[in-house]
């Protein structure tokens, strides 16, 4: 049943993204690792940065499963990134071990500076990777579980939602600041080591990294599409656009919503754990309410309700950043994002990809040549002929 | 001779006053030549009667001699006993007459020899100073060393206080005498009628200090009259300060949330009533907050007498320029995302982040200083609350703020019109309302007063680029809390999220009460996602 559910995913675009991602996943990394004399030599930082991109097309990936596919705006999604985050920060801070610069075995060195005696009960289990990887999940999830059971079934819906989701991540914010909280307060978690053994700023631990990161977002494309592509998916949209009628139908609405809700949470969680081994570093400014809202962008501008569109989205409005910030314009930088903004919700509601994919669809020829047609509409249209 | 006949009765008048003068208060203003002489006779036993006696006198130059004996300075002439400050002036010492402060002429050095002083001297000397001080002439002075002397409460000085009692015309620093009075008689070993007296006079401060004093009467455990007293008067104190310590809460609580209401009432208009969600509202504030820095440097610079006026001046301009931008913004931007309510917060926030970097690029990065008018600095007491008043004035402003926009939305054609277009916009245009003409005036009035809250603002808060992100999220939580397109419900939620806040604050502390409001909001919106005061009607279901 489950290959069904998969195998249901598999049209031809979905092939060409995959194939595309696990290309760039395994080519980048071994041409990093190339003699720098090399031509096609890529250098490692080259590596590190575009790995945080694939994690921020991640986050926008799953920003876009709620937004574009429930209608669910969350201005909260960084709040999951971050967990996830943490929780990767929090292994990686017990692999430190005695290496601290205050050398205790057991304790990270900011529990020494704050005369912490023994490690908080909440900081057990995360010297072994498995746990680590389970909470990377969990926590985000189970988050979104709490959060969406209370909001979707008192039927908190449109600004009222996106509104409270940001009072979500804001009041994480001001937590994770705290001292108290055993999360390393202002600073975060940082001066990371190892990853399973590995040295984390070897090119070749980076290599494996980026590698990682792909093979996440391939995976987050997949789950995706499989989701949009089943019946589920179908109740999905007909949410976004008459939640009223669906419920009268008899669909739980607030059941659809809450799964897909977890599991964007989810997806969230995983993209801020692959995030800070290769950034280095996690702090309570990734909960900034800010940092949701740009998330949000990069699916406005690729193309909501298009899967391939956050992807593009996120990487283009983040080289754009990447550009601006670190020449003599980065003072503009500022003027441009938000100039973006406004151009994206005035003159391409749809995104760049949404738009491209209509504009495909409106020329004649195209309809003889169903490539062209985006994977939902194709799935839409093959639910309608069966 | 007719002429000098007034002078008679007048230097009998003088002379009756000196009497008196003598008769109450010992030789003041009378000559203390011998007294400071006296500290040249003797032994130390001696000189420690002679700082009594000095002091005793209450004579403004006691405190010079008595600081130059301390620092070893005074000298006895040996030919006559007279006491001089002596200064090392070549092979001999130049002298002073300190109760004259006049030139005593030259010295040589055999002719004149130091008074020696001893660390028991010195101590004593501190406290005969202390006791001069309630003697200056300074009804200021006179209060600050009786609060002083109330805090050390010496039992020793009881007679001396008696007597500076019995002298004192001035009220308020005749009862901080009698305070401190009853203080030392606690510590004495005086009849306990007595210290049930002093305890009276103690409970009736009704402070904290009055407590401790108390506590520690109650606590020696002496007698029983007395500690009975005592504890009553502690335990009813404690009441009081327990009753105060409330009350400073609520105040704290109305404080804050007349911030908060400033931050959303131009958000109850925007949001509340239109239905925009305004993620540039914070901005709007903050253009306010600029406004006023640059109101008061061209005053600064041009017209410094006005200082006082800048924020009157600031405020209509305030207005001007917030509310012109928001009308522009709505003319842009916003018109044309009417009905899509989450495609407004993106454009919205990208309008924040636009004019934020605008003010960073051209004010620069940091603070701003805005300087309180004199009339909004300083505080006043209010039984045991201390108010400050740019504080008062700005719960005043909020109230004030609130009130002028009720009346322009419910008795101004321009509030029908307004009420009009967001009840029902299709009738209202047919009955002839130009309604995008209303819609962005409407804008503009929500952004206008967040300008004049900007104002306000900026003379408690940091004026920054980033002044408006600090506001933007509260805000929201007002307005929702409150209940949507009530204006009303902003008012009681501002107070209400205010008043909690500062309630929790001393069990939670600052960010932990704050996390505990957001999430008291998020759950309060599970079971009221319409707010506190939520619209009935059709129209909820847009």
């Amino acid at each position: 049943m489950i290959t069904a559910f998969i195998f249901r995913a598999l049209d031809r675009n979905t092939y060409i993204v995959l194939g595309l991602l696990l290309a760039v996943g395994i080519l980048l990394p071994l041409l990093s690792l190339t003699d720098p004399s090399f031509p096609l030599h890529v250098p490692t930082y080259v590596i590190a940065l575009i790995g945080k991109y694939l994690c921020y097309a991640l986050l926008a990936l799953s920003v876009d499963l709620v937004w574009g596919y429930c209608g669910i705006l969350s201005l909260g999604h960084a709040a999951f990134f971050a967990l996830g985050g943490y929780a990767m920060g929090m292994y990686l801070m017990r692999q430190i071990g005695a290496r601290g610069v205050y050398a205790n075995p057991i304790l990270p060195d900011f529990m020494v500076f704050l005369n912490w005696n023994e490690l908080p009960w909440f900081w057990y289990g995360f010297d072994h990777f498995w746990f680590a990887a389970i909470m990377i999940i969990a926590v985000p999830g189970l988050l979104a579980f709490v959060f969406g059971w209370f909001a979707f079934r008192s039927r908190v819906t449109g600004v009222y939602l996106s509104i409270i989701t940001q009072a979500m991540t804001y009041a994480l914010l001001l937590a994770f600041f705290r001292n108290d909280m055993g999360f390393g307060g202002n600073n975060g978690l940082t001066d990371f080591k190892d990853i399973l053994g590995f040295n984390i700023q070897a090119p070749a631990t980076r290599g494996v990294l980026f590698f990682a990161s792909a093979l996440a977002l391939a995976l987050g494309f997949l789950i995706c599409r499989a989701v949009i592509a089943s019946k589920f998916g179908k109740v999905l949209i007909a949410v976004r656009d008459a939640e009223s009628r669906t419920r009268f139908i008899g669909y739980r609405v607030e059941g659809y919503k809450l799964v897909v809700f977890v599991l964007s949470a989810m997806m969230a969680g995983v993209a801020g754990s692959l995030y800070v081994p290769q950034i280095g570093i996690i702090n309570p400014g990734e909960f900034a309410p800010a940092n949701s809202i740009e998330a949000v962008i990069w699916v406005a501008v690729g193309g909501r309700g298009t899967l391939i569109g956050p992807i593009v989205g996120a990487l283009l409005v983040n080289f754009g950043k990447t550009w601006f910030t670190s020449g003599v314009l980065a003072e503009y930088w500022l003027f441009v994002l938000g100039a973006l903004f406004v151009a994206v919700t005035l003159f391409l509601p749809k995104g760049v990809v949404g738009t491209l994919l209509a504009r495909a669809k409106a020329r004649p020829t195209s309809t003889s040549a169903p490539a062209a047609v985006s994977p939902i509409e194709a799935s839409i249209a093959a639910e309608e002929g069966a | 001779m007719t002429t000098l006949r007034p002078t008679k009765p007048i230097l009998a008048f003088i002379i009756a006053l000196l009497a008196m003068f003598a008769l109450f208060r010992p030789a003041y203003g009378a000559d203390v030549h011998p007294q400071v002489n006296a500290l040249g006779q003797g032994d130390y036993a001696a000189l420690e009667s002679a700082i009594t006696a000095l002091a005793a006198t209450g004579d403004p130059a006691a405190a010079a001699v008595l600081d130059a004996l301390s620092n070893g300075d005074l000298y006895v002439r040996k030919s006559d006993g007279a006491v001089f400050k002596a200064v090392r002036a070549g092979d001999g010492y130049a002298l002073t007459d300190l109760v004259t402060g006049t030139d005593a002429g030259t010295a040589a050095r055999s002719d004149v020899t130091k008074i020696k002083v001893n660390n028991k001297i010195r101590g004593q000397i501190r406290a005969a100073s202390g006791s001069l001080t309630l003697m200056n002439p300074d009804p200021k002075l006179r209060y600050a060393a009786a609060a002083d002397v109330f805090k050390s409460a010496d039992p020793a000085q009881i007679p001396l206080l008696d007597s500076v009692i019995a002298g004192e015309k001035d009220t308020g620093v005749k009862a901080m005498l009698v305070q401190a009075r009853a203080a030392a008689v606690l510590k004495s070993d005086m009849s306990s009628d007595e210290k049930v007296a002093a305890v009276a006079i103690i409970a009736a401060r009704g402070d904290q200090d009055a407590l401790a004093i108390l506590t520690g009467a109650g606590a020696a455990g002496a007698d029983p009259a007395v500690k009975a007293a005592a504890d009553a008067a502690a335990g009813s104190i404690e009441g009081q300060l327990q009753l105060w310590n409330g009350v400073q809460n609520i105040w704290y609580g109305v404080s804050l949330g007349s911030v908060l209401l400033l931050a959303a009432i131009g958000l109850a208009i925007t949001f509340g009533v239109m239905g925009i969600i305004n993620m540039a509202h914070g901005e709007m504030v903050m253009l306010g907050a600029y406004t006023t820095y640059v109101v008061q440097e061209i005053i600064r610079t041009s017209y410094p007498g006005l200082f006082d006026w800048s924020l009157a001046i600031a405020l209509p301009l305030a207005f001007l320029v917030s509310g012109g931008v928001g009308v522009l913004i709505e003319r842009s931007v916003i018109r044309f995302l009417y009905g899509r309510p989450l495609e407004t917060l993106l454009a919205t926030w990208g309008i924040s982040l636009i004019l934020q970097q605008a003010v960073r690029t051209y004010f620069g990065p940091n603070n701003r200083e805005v300087g309180n008018p004199s009339w909004m600095s300083g505080t006043f007491d209010l039984g045991h609350l201390a108010i400050t008043y740019n504080r008062m004035w700005i719960v005043v402003f909020a109230l004030g703020v609130f009130a002028v926009l009720m009346l322009v939305l419910k008795r101004t054609p321009f509030g029908l019109q307004t009420r009009a277009v967001t009840q029902n916009r299709p009738m209202a245009s047919s009955m002839g309302i130009r309604t995008p003409y209303v819609d962005a005036l409407t804008f503009g009035l929500g952004s206008g007063i967040a300008g004049i809250a900007g104002v306000a603002l900026s003379q408690i808060d940091n004026v920054s680029p980033n002044l408006g992100q600090n506001y933007i999220i509260d805000s929201f939580m007002v307005v929702v809390f409150g209940g949507v397109g009530n204006l009303w419900g902003t008012l009681v939620g501002a107070f209400t999220l205010g008043i909690a806040n500062k309630f929790l604050e001393p069990y939670a502390g600052a960010v932990l009460a704050k996390i505990l409001v957001l999430v008291f909001i998020i759950l309060f919106i599970q079971k009221r996602p319409r707010g506190l005061f939520a619209l009935k009607g059709r129209s909820v279901e847009a």
